[in-house]
């Protein structure tokens, strides 16, 4: 199949389309708006569901019962929509339900700006919504890899029953590069814990993540994190280059990643022993392998944000207090240059 | 081998498509492409630019701080970038409606009518295709049959009926470039 030269946010919504998405529930923001507005133009002519929700919160909700149906079901948003969807998140997640959603990252805090940011690192890797839970949260750093994670973000939805994140920032949403789509999936059938009526069933199915006596809850809870257990043993994605023989490496993701990636290679092409190492899941996050670098010998980590430091702490947290961790970032809707990194890079390569 | 080229001018003047046609151009002839535009609370008449990266290896960062190439087609485009092309690029102006000079001695200039061209050989919202064509002149990034072959791939057909004066305007950018 031939490369298209594609946009980002319709990219990402192609594929969800591809990956069998049968509803798009959603509510526009900018930097996403051409996903949803591509899943209005696609959706109904394969007979599926489109519908703008009067709010995030409807949306969400609307996600929730869709996906308790046993159909794949999406929305997408930025920032601010993120954040009116929490109490919808958790909700999903407690009642084990798969769904995915999409995040084109802008400027925060607040109504911020719609200009390209990381600045839901934290609320998608650590606080989307309450109770004690991680999402699966996927971070591509082209449209390339956009398109190949929302195909497999739906499948870990579907495997582990659970909330999974695409995280891009505006300028992976708004910029164009060649794609190759997959090919059109048949519609999944529904799973046997969907609600479609009891038909033939002895017992009916229920979906919910209410569980009011102590002991109910904490069972739930328990077998939670086993199962969150088992996403951090299986599912850490990262690209790793030139780490082997580091005395520096470079930690970034998205369109940070990218730009770092430049940095390295230039660095590198000068004789500087710098490597890249880029979170492809930002949850869960590459903890043991960062770990293994430090333990190898790299004892200089830069990482590099489109925000004030967020991976920040769980870099530091993976290599521990004897490792040199800097940061260099930037807030408010600016992607940084090569050149910045490389100058952050080469004033800590020549301290001993 | 990685060329950056920016695109600049006001809102209607074909920015973003002109920054498209280079990136198809590039795509279609085995390089890799990214496209990127500034975005934003946009209207017709405010600014507008596009940065274009075209490479033999993967890219990385999509914007870069020193672009090789300049396409400015109107003059706050050509006072934002005239300081910030690379040493040793090339910056093709639209003097028809940019009434300045720049003093750089290290980038190449080229003060291309573009919009009288455009007038004269099509239309005035062909000014974008006198300017791809006089940067075909100037640089062998593609040769300008290239770029018009992609031009028509992936123009919509009902678009189609203009590409003759496309050419024809692309056609006559060029020649003034090279002739000048």
């Amino acid at each position: 199949m031939s490369k298209k030269l594609i946009k980002g946010n319709v990219a990402l919504a192609e594929a969800a389309v591809r990956a069998g998405c049968q509803a798009y529930f959603g509510y526009p923001i900018t930097p996403q708006t051409e996903l949803l507005e591509h899943m209005a133009i696609r959706m109904p002519e394969l007979g599926r569901t489109f519908l703008q929700a009067e709010s995030e919160v409807a949306a969400i909700n609307m996600v929730y019962g869709a996906a308790s149906s046993g159909v794949r079901a999406m929305t997408s948003s930025s920032g601010p929509g993120i954040s009116l969807m929490q109490e919808g998140l958790s909700y999903i997640v407690g009642s084990e339900v798969p769904v995915v959603i999409i995040d084109v990252m802008r400027g925060g805090p607040g109504l911020g700006n719609i200009q390209p940011a990381q600045s839901d690192y934290n609320q998608l890797t650590k606080t989307a919504g309450h109770g004690d839970y991680n999402p699966i949260v996927l971070a591509p750093s082209t449209i390339q890899e956009g398109v190949d994670m929302v195909t497999l973000s739906f499948d870990l939805a579907d495997k582990y029953r659970t909330l999974v994140f695409v995280a891009i920032d505006g300028a992976i949403g708004q910029m164009m590069e060649p794609a190759e789509m997959p090919p059109m999936q048949e519609l999944h059938p529904r799973p046997e814990w969907a609600i479609t009526g009891q038909g033939e069933r002895n017992e009916k199915n229920i979906i919910t993540s209410i569980y009011l006596g102590a002991d109910n809850l904490g069972d739930f809870n328990d077998k939670l994190q086993a199962k969150l257990r088992a996403i951090e043993e299986s599912e850490v994605r990262y690209e790793a280059e030139t780490v082997d023989d580091a005395e520096l490496i470079v930690v970034a993701f998205g369109t940070s990643g990218r730009v770092a990636k430049s940095a390295v290679h230039h660095l590198r092409k000068a004789g500087k022993k710098v490597g890249l190492l880029r979170p492809i899941t930002l949850w869960p996050f590459p903890s043991k392998k960062l770990a293994a670098l430090a333990d190898g010998g790299t004892k200089k980590f830069l990482v590099v944000e489109m925000n004030m430091g967020q991976m920040l702490h769980d870099v530091r947290y993976a290599v521990g207090r004897d490792i040199d961790v800097q940061f260099f970032g930037r807030a408010g809707g600016s992607i940084p240059m090569p050149e910045e990194i490389q100058e952050k890079a080469m004033a800590m390569l020549e301290v001993n | 081998m990685e060329t950056s080229i920016v695109v600049s001018g006001f809102g209607g003047q074909g920015v973003l498509f002109a920054g498209q046609v280079l990136a198809y151009t590039g795509m279609d002839h085995g390089k890799e492409v990214t496209w990127i535009p500034s975005y934003g609370p946009e209207m017709r008449g405010g600014t507008a630019n596009c940065t274009v990266i075209i490479s033999d290896e993967e890219i990385g960062a999509p914007l870069v701080s020193r672009p090789s190439i300049v396409l400015a087609l109107n003059l706050p485009s050509f006072e934002k970038y005239e300081p910030m092309a690379a040493s040793g690029g090339l910056m093709i102006i639209n003097s028809s409606i940019v009434n300045a000079c720049s003093e750089r001695d290290d980038i190449d200039l080229v003060y291309l009518p573009a919009s009288d061209i455009a007038r004269k050989f099509g239309s005035i919202k062909m000014m974008n295709m006198a300017i791809l064509g006089a940067l075909a002149g100037k640089r062998p990034l593609f040769p300008l049959s290239d770029i018009f072959e992609s031009l028509e791939a992936h123009l919509p057909k009902s678009k189609h009926h203009l590409l003759d004066a496309n050419h024809k305007v692309m056609q006559a950018g060029f020649d003034e470039a090279v002739k000048g």
